[in-house]
C-alpha cells in the first residue's frame, strides 16, 4: 500500500519542518498520490466531481476529517489494543465525519443536500482507513498529521482536476459561472452531455493516470 | 408485489452501485484480477448486505428517529437521535462483518478459506454503508429496504464478476505501459458504466 510504513526510528529534536516531513506533506500530490498510485479512496470520490463546487467541500471536508483522525490515532496510538483498532478507527472516523455532516447542514444546506449520502460515505473512504493502518498507528502526532493532510489533499487534487474537466466541458462553466460565451453557442458548439454522466469521471481519471504514469515511468506496474 | 420487483431491477441495472454511484470501487478494482475470488467476495457481499440494511433499518426507526424511543416513556418522544446515525450504521456493520466471520469460520471452513481476507474488508466497503445511507435518505420500508439491500448486493457482485472476466481476457492483449493495470481497468469499467446506462431508459 505504502512505502513509508517501514521508516527507521526518528531521531529527537527534529525541526517541526524537516525534510522529511516535508516529503511526508508532498509525496502524496504527485509520486504516492491516494487515488491514482495507492488506489484508495475511490469510492465516495467520483460522484461529486459533476461541479467544481462540491468537488471543492468534499475535498475540505476530507482534510478536515484525515488530519484529525490522524492525529487523535497517532495521540492514543499506544492504548489501542491491536485487536479492536478497526473499530477503533471507525468510531474516531465516524465521530468526525459526524461533526463535519452536521456543520454542512447549518450553514451550507444546498451543498449539503446536493452531496447527500456522500459526506457519510468519507467514514468508509480507504484513503482514511489506509492511512490510519499504514502511518498513524505507527508514527508520531506531528509527521501523521503532515500525512493526513498531504494525502487528503493529493485526494482533492484529484477531485478537482476532474470536476474542472467535467464541469468546463460538460456545462461550458465554473463554479457556476458561465465561461463559454453565447455566441459560441449561436455558432454550433455544444456542450458535451457524456462529461456530466457518471462514466466521465472514470474516464478522466483513466487519462490522468496514464499521463501521470507516461511522466513517471517508475509508477508503472503499481498495481 | 410489482412495486417490490421494480425496486429490485432498478437496483441492479439502473441504478447499479458501482456503475451509477461508484460505490465501492476500492474493493472493485482491488479484487476483480481473478474471477473465483471476484466471485467470492461479491457473495460476501451479497450477504452482508441483506443483513446489515435491514438492521440499520430497525436501528434507525425504533432508536433514532424523532419521537422512536417514546416506547420508553412519554417524555422521550421530542428526542431525535437522527446524528448519531453514522456511528450506529458503521458499528452495526463492523460487528455484523465480524460475527458473519466467526460463523463461517466454525460451520463451513471450505468457504472462510476461499473468502480468506476479503471478508474483514467487507466493512470499509463503501457500498455497504451507502445502501444503509441510501434507505436512510429515501425513506423505505421495511419490506423495500430488503428488497432494495439485495438488489444492491446482487448489483455488485455482478459488476465485480463482469469486470474480472474481461480483466483476464485483457492479459493478452498489448495496452500501452503507462496504461496497463489500474488506468486501463478505470476506462473499462467507464464504458462498462456506458453500457449500463442504457438501462436507465427502462420505464418502471
Amino acid at each position: 500500500m505504502s512505502t513509508e510504513t517501514a521508516t527507521p526510528q526518528e531521531k529527537k529534536a527534529e525541526p517541526l519542518f524537516s525534510k522529511k516531513n516535508i516529503k511526508t506533506i508532498k509525496d502524496p500530490l504527485d509520486d504516492n498520490n491516494p487515488i491514482t498510485v495507492q488506489v484508495l479512496g475511490i469510492c465516495s470520490a467520483l460522484a461529486v466531481t459533476v461541479q467544481v463546487k462540491p468537488a471543492m467541500i468534499m475535498s475540505l471536508g476530507v482534510v478536515f476529517v484525515m488530519a484529525f483522525a490522524n492525529l487523535i490515532t497517532s495521540l492514543i496510538r499506544k492504548s489501542i489494543p491491536n485487536r479492536v483498532r478497526i473499530i477503533v478507527q471507525l468510531i474516531i472516523i465516524a465521530t468526525l465525519v459526524t461533526v463535519v455532516d452536521q456543520f454542512l447542514k447549518a450553514f451550507m444546506f444546498d451543498v449539503s443536500k446536493e452531496l447527500s449520502v456522500f459526506v457519510g460515505l468519507i467514514i468508509t473512504n480507504c484513503i482514511v482507513m489506509g492511512r490510519l493502518e499504514a502511518f498513524a498507528l505507527a508514527q508520531k502526532p506531528w509527521p501523521s498529521l503532515l500525512d493526513g493532510i498531504g494525502n487528503a489533499a493529493g485526494y482533492g487534487l484529484i477531485l478537482v482536476v476532474v470536476a474542472v474537466f467535467r464541469e468546463f466541458f460538460g456545462s461550458g462553466s465554473l463554479f457556476g459561472i458561465q465561461l463559454v460565451p453565447q455566441w459560441a453557442y449561436d455558432m454550433g458548439y455544444e456542450n458535451n452531455g457524456l462529461m456530466v454522466l457518471p462514466p466521465a469521471a472514470l474516464f478522466v481519471i483513466g487519462v490522468y493516470i496514464w499521463v501521470q504514469r507516461s511522466r513517471n515511468p517508475k509508477l508503472n506496474n503499481v498495481s | 408485489m410489482q412495486h417490490l420487483i421494480s425496486i429490485l431491477i432498478k437496483a441492479i441495472f439502473v441504478e447499479n452501485v458501482i456503475f451509477a454511484f461508484f460505490l465501492g470501487m476500492c474493493s472493485f478494482l482491488a479484487v476483480s484480477k481473478k474471477i473465483n475470488t471476484a466471485f467470492g467476495l461479491g457473495l460476501a457481499v451479497i450477504f452482508v448486505m441483506v443483513l446489515t440494511t435491514p438492521l440499520n433499518y430497525l436501528i434507525m426507526n425504533y432508536m433514532l428517529k424523532e419521537g422512536a424511543l417514546s416506547f420508553i416513556h412519554p417524555s422521550l418522544a421530542s428526542v431525535d437521535l437522527t446524528f448519531l446515525s453514522f456511528i450506529l450504521f458503521i458499528s452495526v456493520i463492523a460487528g455484523a462483518v465480524q460475527l458473519v466471520e466467526m460463523i463461517i469460520e466454525k460451520s463451513l471452513p471450505a468457504l472462510y478459506g476461499a473468502l480468506g481476507i476479503f471478508l474483514p474488508l467487507i466493512t470499509v466497503n463503501c457500498s455497504i454503508l451507502g445502501t444503509s445511507l441510501f434507505m436512510q435518505e429515501r425513506e423505505y420500508n421495511m419490506a423495500e429496504t430488503t428488497v432494495f439491500s439485495l438488489g444492491s448486493g446482487i448489483g455488485f457482485f455482478l459488476a465485480i464478476v463482469l469486470l474480472a472476466s474481461i480483466r483476464e481476457r485483457l492479459r493478452y492483449s498489448n495496452i500501452p505501459a503507462p496504461l496497463q493495470g489500474l488506468g486501463i481497468a478505470m476506462i473499462i469499467t467507464g464504458l462498462m458504466a456506458l453500457a449500463f446506462l442504457s438501462f436507465s431508459g427502462i420505464q418502471l
